[in-house]
């Protein structure tokens, strides 16, 4: 009997930075950067990869409909812990009522680690291990000041109860490709990462993407044609756009995953973020394949059919779309504040 | 900083801040936060049992600190209100994801999961409840 | 049948900055006044109890009862310290009352003390948070102006109080403390002036909030009996009477009332014989403007909710039905958190000796004290006389 999706829930922080207000501050052209990103989300300061991933998994909870306390794994991936030494797991896993009987542990792969959760909790709960696992990604990225990456580096998490028990989509397979590839790191005790700029697109994201949705597409015997949506991880909007180009998808199979020009790179929730946009639309029977990335560098690959449960867990915690909605914009200088990047506050 | 607390000051408190968590009182069903071994109304004859929070409720009164204690500094200007929550059980913290002008007595909130504050930048981060508005 | 109590000496520094004096400079100085102004000498001296509310953060020093007893030369004398937060003093003499009824102690000083200004604001907030329910209120960021905001905002929604009738409290006080030597402030403010001032805690403003304050009041008390070996005028205390509520404000069902303020103001009434028609002057806990407002109802002086009406009709100034804070009260005298009860009594004292000069209340035979700790979790009202009976 496969495993699936039980419950779903996402978390988008309410502020907003434009492109164009940060593009002043460095005196580079706000069109040119509004072209790639209109607008990505900054954590408030009360907000951090944990509690961001624990609204995400009461509205999964919620959507699951289970009590919290059958839940056996906690895994939660990012790239933003708060910290370096003291889990996250557990901090989600208190928060939910669901400790103390559960295996948890904190991921780190960077774009990749939410879906590596899911891997690992979907792999205890096909072995019979455990009945329901939570697992996703959450991230409040950093960009150094001034680097591209500051236009994009944003923050979300998205979070799922897996279990077999009235799945909202199965699971039906998933695969994954690893290299060890470093075009994107950042350093024990570093505040920001340091990437291999061009050297990111073809041997890091395309590489690995293309590897891993191949590689499911030939495991599964399945074509690009037996799938209604396809979900990439998203580090910007060219990048998961031609990758679908590359495998011959059609640009509509994967807008409704594509969140990143209204939230910016959320990390680890990027891709899974676009999952929960899909869960939010797509009908029962609905095939989705969805492919994360993450650097250093991997990618996996999940294939999932839409069950006619659907229906009813959808409207019982907010929609990707409301959230995004919900939003209030802040300047360059409060945003710098917000992210404590003005010296000597107390 | 001197009012630095040790960490069992605390984590003793983590779980009813986290999943906002009281007591409930089935002699006289009477709600209250936080947890307490005897019953405000009937004290000893109370049979208290621990009772989570549904975290819906409406602003009592509310306040926007602008002068802020220790380790709260940085998130000034802030509200804080007194939430009575649907069960009837009143609870202070603060109310985030609105301007303090849009807050008013009466104003129905949900509970959300935040960061209190941090013992500086080495020591705990602190997390509970706070509110916001009910969408 | 219980002793009747007296006070026979006075004695407080100046409320203020003090830079230049520590907690043992401000105890003593207030202690000698007191003892000469009573003609004792050190040796009729058997019992001192002090209050202080946070001498631990404001100076790093607890233990302040051997503090008292060693700075005035009183060693080996007892010594307790009482802490009620704000009404830490009120309880040292509600405390020392009880040391005389019980026919134990025939002479007793009390008083208390707050050195606050070696701290830094940060701190000082943290430190008068500990008033209220550190774990379940102050952990959330709320402060003390924060708490009486609270009530502001729900005495302002139920009974339609307006920002500026709460103004006038600090309009009047800054007024009446023209003409007290001992105030912090010697400066007349307007409405205007309070309502532009910068907000601490919406809707009250720096100009609401008692300031920050160092200094050390204290009283000599003796059984009624032997007073007149002190002073031709003594000043009795015809009721001493403190009561409890809940520690944290948002326990409580009404927060535009402090309901130990009405337990204890009525045990007072009819500890003394009297009702508030026979009070003459009150030194009201003023800690916010709000406060002078909730507790004027409270105390009877007006129906409740009619408080902010009471205060702009000017029956509480000097020369009204019931002058309010004669003193200039926490607002303009100074609000050294730990001294501030024994003030207020210094104040009742002055004003029934006719020693009050320019705020004097003519005819003033009996007078009313409220000293308030915390949101109101600490009440003690005492109420004094000129009289025996």
């Amino acid at each position: 009997m496969k495993a699936g999706i039980v419950g779903y829930g996402a978390y988008i922080p309410r502020l907003r930075i434009k492109s164009s207000n940060i593009a002043k501050v460095w005196s580079a052209d706000p069109e040119l950067e509004a072209k790639m990103i209109n607008e990505k989300t900054v954590p408030n300061m009360d907000e951090d990869c944990a509690t961001m991933a624990v609204e995400a998994a009461r509205s999964a909870i919620l959507r699951a409909g289970i009590d919290p306390m059958k839940i056996g794994a906690v895994y939660i991936g990012s790239e933003s812990h708060p910290y370096v030494v003291k889990s996250t797991s557990s901090i989600i896993g208190e928060a939910v009522g669901a400790t103390p009987n559960m295996m948890a542990a904190d991921l780190e792969f960077a774009c990749k680690a939410g879906t590596s959760a899911i891997q690992i909790v979907n792999s205890h709960v096909l072995a019979g291990k455990i009945e329901y696992g939570l697992a996703g990604g959450s991230d409040t990225a950093q960009g150094r000041p001034g680097d591209a990456l500051e236009y994009t580096a944003a923050a979300g998490a998205a979070m799922f109860v897996v279990g077999k028990k009235d799945v909202v989509a199965t699971i039906d397979s998933t695969l994954s490709y690893v290299t060890d590839t470093p075009d994107f790191w950042r350093r024990e005790g570093e505040e920001f990462p340091r990437h291999g700029g061009r050297f990111t697109g073809e041997p890091g994201y395309f590489k690995h993407i293309l590897g891993a949705t191949e590689g499911i597409l030939s495991e599964t015997g399945t074509t690009v044609k037996d799938y209604d949506y396809f979900v990439f991880h998203q580090p910007n909007a060219k990048f998961p756009l031609s990758a679908a180009k590359m495998l011959g998808i059609p640009k509509e199979k994967v807008l409704t995953g594509l969140l990143f020009p209204k939230i910016g790179n959320t990390y680890s929730a990027a891709s899974i973020l676009g999952l929960c946009n899909v869960l939010d639309t797509a009908t029962p029977g609905s095939r989705i394949l969805m492919t994360s990335f993450g650097s250093g560098a991997g990618s996996d690959s999940f294939t999932m059919t839409v069950t006619d449960k659907i229906g009813d867990r959808r409207d019982m915690a907010a929609p990707v779309s409301q959230m995004i909605e919900r939003k209030e914009y802040i300047d360059y200088a409060t945003y710098a504040r917000y992210k404590e990047k003005i010296k000597g506050v107390l | 900083m001197p009012t630095e607390k040790a960490v069992a000051h605390h984590w003793r408190r983590f779980s009813e801040r986290y999943g906002l968590i009281g007591s409930r009182c089935t002699s006289c069903k009477h709600y209250f936060y936080p947890t307490s071994i005897i019953c405000p109304k009937c004290r000893r004859k109370g049979k208290i049992e621990e009772f989570k929070f549904s975290g819906k409720g409406n602003i009592f009164s509310y306040t926007t600190i602008r002068i802020a204690p220790e380790g709260f500094e940085k998130y000034t200007p802030y509200v804080v209100a007194i939430v009575e929550l649907e069960e009837g059980a009143m609870v202070v913290s603060q109310v985030v994801d609105c301007s303090p002008d849009d807050v008013s007595i009466g104003m129905p909130v949900e509970s959300t999961f935040r960061k209190i504050r941090e013992e500086g930048k080495s020591g705990l981060i602190l997390y509970g409840f706070k509110f916001r508005p009910l969408k | 049948m219980m002793r009747d109590v007296a006070i026979v000496g006075v004695g407080m520094t100046k409320f203020g900055e003090h830079w230049k004096k520590g907690l043992r400079e401000l105890i003593s100085e207030a202690g000698i006044k007191a003892v000469d102004d009573a003609g004792i000498s050190g040796k009729d001296i058997q019992l001192i109890v002090g209050g202080s509310m946070s001498s631990g953060i404001f100076a790093g020093q607890e233990h302040t009862g051997a503090l008292f007893t060693d700075y005035l030369g009183l060693n080996p004398i007892p010594a307790i310290r009482t802490e009620a937060a704000c009404a830490s003093s009120s309880v040292a003499l509600s405390t020392g009352v009880m040391a005389i009824q019980s026919g134990r102690y025939n002479c007793v000083v009390v008083g208390g003390v707050e050195k606050m200004t070696d701290v830094y604001g940060g701190l000082a907030t943290t430190a008068l948070a500990g008033a209220m329910d550190r774990d379940n209120e102050a952990h959330f960021g709320l402060t003390f102006p924060g708490v009486y905001a609270l009530m502001a905002k729900r005495h302002m929604h139920q009974y339609g109080t307006t920002r500026e009738q709460i103004a006038m409290s600090a309009v009047k006080n800054h007024e009446n403390a023209m003409h007290n030597p001992n105030a912090q402030f010697h400066r007349k403010i307007t409405v205007d002036d309070v309502l532009k001032s910068p907000l601490v805690a919406d809707p009250l403003r720096l100009l609401d909030c008692s300031p920050i304050a160092d200094g050390a009041a204290s009283l000599i008390i003796v059984p009624a009996d032997k007073a007149k070996q002190y002073t031709d005028t003594p000043i009795y205390i015809r009721a001493s009477s403190q009561a409890s509520d809940t520690l944290s404000l948002y326990r409580r069902s009404d927060i535009t009332t402090i309901g130990a303020t009405i337990t204890a103001a009525q045990n007072a009434y009819k500890q003394a014989g009297m009702t508030t028609k026979d009070i003459h002057f009150a030194e009201v806990h003023d800690c916010f403007t709000i406060n002078e407002i909730i507790s004027t109802e409270d105390l009877g002086f007006a129906r409740k909710g009619d408080g902010g009406r009471l205060l702009q009709s000017g029956e509480t100034m000097i020369g009204g039905k019931i002058p309010v804070n004669t003193s200039g009260g926490l607002k303009a005298k100074g609000h050294p958190v730990g001294a501030t009860g024994a003030a207020q009594v210094i104040e009742a004292v002055e004003q029934l000796r006719g020693d009050a000069g320019g705020r004097q209340v003519d005819g003033a035979e009996n007078g009313l004290t409220h000293n308030v700790g915390g949101s109101g979790s600490t009440v003690v009202v005492h109420i004094f006389s000129r009289n025996r009976k």
